[in-house]
């Protein structure tokens, strides 16, 4: 796939014209189709060296159809005339199959889409030498400061786009690049990792440098009791814990008495610094601005001065409830009814140094892994602290830690949060990317300590 | 689609390029599933695609795509090229394989029913009766069931000559039982977590499940865990059920013994790993009882890590991994096995789709049988905690420190269960938890669980492994940290 976009767009135009003459020769005349097509490649490196470096493209349509209440999909990435018929008939057969669902509305009608500007060119014609070269500097930083590199650099571009019988058109392209590494010193290690539209606005060689420092730092790391600590967690430690509760803001969700927020919403959750949005449009966020059904996405206030207001609604939980939707659905069927996917946490002032020069006894954490929900009410997550995790003593970094894992409530950290840093666009990887600021967070609850 | 292949094989072999082999592959899904009597899932995908891997100048590149047009396949194979002359500009040294030989096979795996022959119809009835069947206990306040079937045909071809045709059916399903209380929300699955059980079979998985007959038991659980006592802290016998075994096995035994994880390859994502290599033959991984291997053979079952040769061409094996409590053995692919010094990779590379390079992942990870009765396991001492289902699961980047919890437990005296305990965790350190394994169920009660979602690699790879296991006990081990903060 090139990013020829008018041609792409007219090519769904066209296929989705023999979806609809497809369906309409087997009787189906409510038809919707999903395109996506997707083209990246991503260079990886261990061992000061790269290891792996993939390419991939494809495309594929995906064909719901709906009559008598019922509804089914199926989906397939030969384009072919035949193979989108044979795609129509399968999504026609699924859907006989199925017992009728009251619960299903007609198809979305024609919805005005604002344009989101979110490729760029550059990024979309990266080559395998721009990522080698790029991560050969990267390497050449590290492995300076007597270190190993382990990371990735990617660059991709996407299409997604949405066409029914009722006159839905949506259309969106977008590219993203990603570089992380991971410097490893004798016993210590350091991780940074960014991502953007535009891979112009990503450095790797600082990134470089900020891993690398992480890992000096924090050698010879102490062993220090668990117990409950005031952390400074940097964005994407933030992101990686917090990023684990929207799925909550689902109104589907708080419906099937499976949310954290069910009985909850409008009353005091969080603390009173705790704002917070889903944003599509956001300068700093990506991401279609239309949902699975063709909806336009809109700007939610999740959280307001600590108290949860708004869910994101499909158009079925949206009738259900006698609201309109938010332009959050997942494409139908499905389970899980819709989810807020472009998070924005409102920042504050205090830089991570300043929190760091503000606390008497603390723990600076770099990063989270393995981060899984223990008790879905009370939103207790567990995981473990990763690759940069310092005692921070008398106002300043100390010494390293070795790492903690920790068993901390969701509603309980975020009722403890002493200090926000500006937010930024963070990455992690136990949760998609956000923009969120860093936090300072009293009695933050370590169990146990690993070996390392 | 071989000819395709070999026309792929063809292009990707131009001068520099001292090895290369190809996937064609074509797959089938089909998901479905119901939520509270209705139908929430109700879909199939077919997928076509190649990827090529070629190895120039002593560094790899891969490039995948879904055109298989003869142009699509030339610029594919060039570009896989191309990717591999720029990892040159960050090589430290030559990728050295270890040998093989050039195998050509037919390979289909066994399935007496075949899924997509079934009538979707039926399929749905089936998961309706059970979402029917959930919902008449009082109390439960969601019922969701879900069945999924998958059918690959890959055609792998190498520049060593070889040619294999392997076709893998799969099978899964099963069912949960929400139940939403006094601020609490409580959950039982059948058979397992993770949308049930699955397996290399057809359709008969579904009958041998027998869905319908366990709905009563699983609803009237998720609803009398909100009136169970909560799940004392300290250190206590522990009892684990086979499902919960294996995610034990998955991820405190299969994950570390991957050769390129302790190699460094994952260490920027997935982790690292504590099996160094100074462990291997001398570490003592766990107690005597302790018997594990990695086995890709039919022989060992019909496992989400079966079949006849992995996708670098190698044979399926069986390799020992842990041998009456001694660490014998990692999984290796055949760049791993040479940097070792090993003679020949042991089979375990994989990859999710066409579009991905392989990478070694677990095929089946099997606890092996004991030779204790459940009554012994359960009898062996006076006060244990019994644990079943697993519901949260957790382990550092090197695989030491782990914390899972469990969708429900029972106090054990003598041997019998004595009440129901709700939200039950526990926590260890591997080594320490494996060497305190003290009675494993024998092979009367040894299950080859699926899971199917283990996720690795950069852009990540989600794909489903096998883990052989019966119930087993475990001595002193720490429970309830998670609630004790």
């Amino acid at each position: 796939m090139q990013p020829e976009h008018k041609s792409d767009l007219s090519q769904c135009r066209e296929l989705f014209g023999a979806v609809q003459q497809a369906a309409a020769s087997l009787g189906v005349f409510d038809v919707e189709a999903l395109f996506g097509a997707h083209c990246g490649a991503l260079t990886r490196f261990a061992n000061n060296t790269i290891h792996q470096n993939v390419a991939e493209q494809d495309r594929w349509i995906s064909i719901r159809v709906a009559l008598d209440q019922r509804t089914a999909r199926a989906t397939t990435n030969r384009l072919d005339p035949n193979s989108v018929r044979g795609a129509v008939e399968q999504a026609l057969a699924l859907a006989r199959s199925a017992a009728p669902n009251s619960d299903l509305l007609p198809l979305n009608e024609n919805s005005l889409i604002a344009e989101t500007k979110r490729f760029d060119a550059a990024t979309a014609a990266a080559t395998p030498e721009h990522r080698g070269r790029a991560v050969a500097e990267a390497i050449r930083i590290v492995e300076s400061a007597g270190q190993t590199a382990a990371g990735i650099y990617s660059t991709g571009q996407s299409i997604e786009a949405i066409f029914n019988s009722r006159g839905v058109s949506a259309w969106h392209a977008e590219t993203m690049a990603q570089f992380s590494i991971t410097a490893m010193a004798g016993d210590s290690s350091g991780w940074a990792k960014a991502s953007a539209v535009s891979h112009a606005a990503i450095d790797p060689v600082a990134l470089a440098r900020g891993a690398s420092e992480k890992a000096r730092l924090s050698s010879d790391p102490q062993e220090i009791a668990p117990g409950r600590y005031t952390v400074i967690l940097e964005p994407a430690a933030v992101l990686d814990l917090v990023g684990q509760m929207f799925g909550d803001f689902s109104a589907t969700s708080v419906s099937d008495s499976r949310s954290f927020l069910t009985d909850r919403l409008g009353t005091k959750l969080f603390g009173d610094n705790i704002h917070i949005w889903d944003d599509v449009a956001h300068p700093l966020q990506a991401g279609v601005p239309f949902d699975g059904e063709g909806v336009p996405r809109r700007k939610l206030t999740l959280v307001d001065a600590g108290v949860p207001r708004e869910l994101a609604y499909s158009r079925s939980s949206a009738h259900r409830a006698g609201v309109e939707p938010t332009g959050h659905g997942f494409p139908l069927p499905n389970e899980v009814g819709e989810a807020p996917l472009n998070i924005v946490i409102a920042g504050g002032s205090t830089s991570v140094d300043q929190m760091i020069a503000s606390t008497d006894r603390g723990i600076l954490v770099t990063r989270l892994w393995y981060i899984r929900e223990v008790e879905p009410y009370d939103k207790i997550m567990t995981g473990m602290t990763r690759d940069g995790t310092f005692l921070i003593e008398d106002g300043r970094l100390s010494c390293g830690l070795r790492n903690f894992r920790f068993n901390q409530g969701i509603i309980e950290l975020l009722n403890n949060v002493e200090a926000l840093s500006p937010a930024v666009r963070a990455s992690g990887e136990e949760a998609f990317d956000m923009v969120v600021p860093a936090m300072k967070v009293r009695n933050f609850s370590f169990t146990e300590v690993t070996r390392f | 689609m071989k000819q395709l292949a070999l026309q792929a094989l063809d292009s990707a072999q131009r001068p520099g390029v001292t090895y290369a082999d190809v996937r064609i592959i074509e797959s089938r899904d089909r998901e479905l599933g119901t939520k509270d009597g209705k139908p929430s899932q109700v879909s199939s995908d077919e997928s076509a695609g190649i990827g090529i891997r070629v190895l120039a100048n002593g560094c790899w590149g891969f490039a995948a795509t879904d055109d298989l047009t003869r142009a699509g396949i030339e610029s594919a194979a060039a570009l896989a090229r191309d990717i591999a002359h720029s990892s040159a500009l960050a090589k430290k040294h030559e990728v050295t394989l270890a040998p093989e030989a050039k195998h050509e096979a037919t390979w289909v795996s066994p399935c007496q029913i075949d899924p997509f022959s079934v009538s979707v119809d039926e399929q749905l009835a089936l998961l309706t009766s059970v979402d029917d069947e959930l919902r008449r206990t009082p109390g439960v306040t969601l019922a969701q069931t879900s069945m999924t079937f998958h059918r690959s045909r890959q055609i792998f071809v190498s520049s060593i000559g070889s040619v294999i045709d392997q076709t893998r059916t799969t099978s899964g399903a099963g069912f949960e039982a929400y139940c939403f209380k006094d601020d609490q929300i409580q959950k039982r699955s059948y058979p397992n977590s993770f949308g049930g059980q699955h397996q290399l079979k057809g359709y008969e998985l579904i009958h041998e499940l027998a869905l319908l007959k366990h709905a009563p038991r699983v609803a009237e659980q998720a609803v009398a865990l909100h009136s169970a006592d909560h799940c004392p802290e300290g250190r206590f016998d522990l009892i684990l059920d086979g499902s919960q075994i294996g995610l034990q096995v998955h991820e405190s035994i299969g994950h570390p013994i991957e050769l390129d994880r302790v190699l460094g390859s994952e260490a920027n994502y997935a982790g690292m790993s504590f099996l160094t290599l100074d462990k291997l033959n001398h570490l003592r991984y766990g107690s005597d009882l302790v018997n594990a291997v990695c086995d890709a053979r039919i022989e060992h079952g019909p496992g989400m890590g079966t079949f006849a040769f992995d996708d670098e061409g190698v044979p399926a094996q069986s390799a020992d991994i842990i041998r009456n409590g001694q660490f014998v053995g990692y999984m290796t692919s055949r760049e791993t096995a040479a940097a070792i010094g090993q003679q020949r990779s042991n089979g375990t590379m994989r990859a999710t789709s066409w579009a991905r390079l392989p990478l070694i992942r677990m095929t089946n990870v099997s606890l092996l049988p004991g030779e204790q009765t459940l009554d012994e396991v359960f009898g062996g001492v006076s006060h244990a905690i019994y644990m079943e289902t697993n519901r949260s699961w957790s382990i550092d980047d090197k695989r030491y420190n782990f914390q899972f919890g469990c969708e429900i437990a029972w106090e054990i005296k003598d041997g019998k269960r004595v009440r129901m305990l709700k939200n039950p965790t526990y926590s260890g350190i591997t080594t320490e938890f494996w060497n305190a394994c003290a009675a494993v169920a024998n092979r009367e009660h040894w299950v080859l669980w699926g899971v199917p979602n283990c996720g690795k690699g950069q852009p990540e790879q989600v794909i489903g492994t096998g883990h052989g296991a019966s119930p087993a006990r475990f001595h002193n081990i720490k429970v309830g940290a998670a609630y004790a903060a």
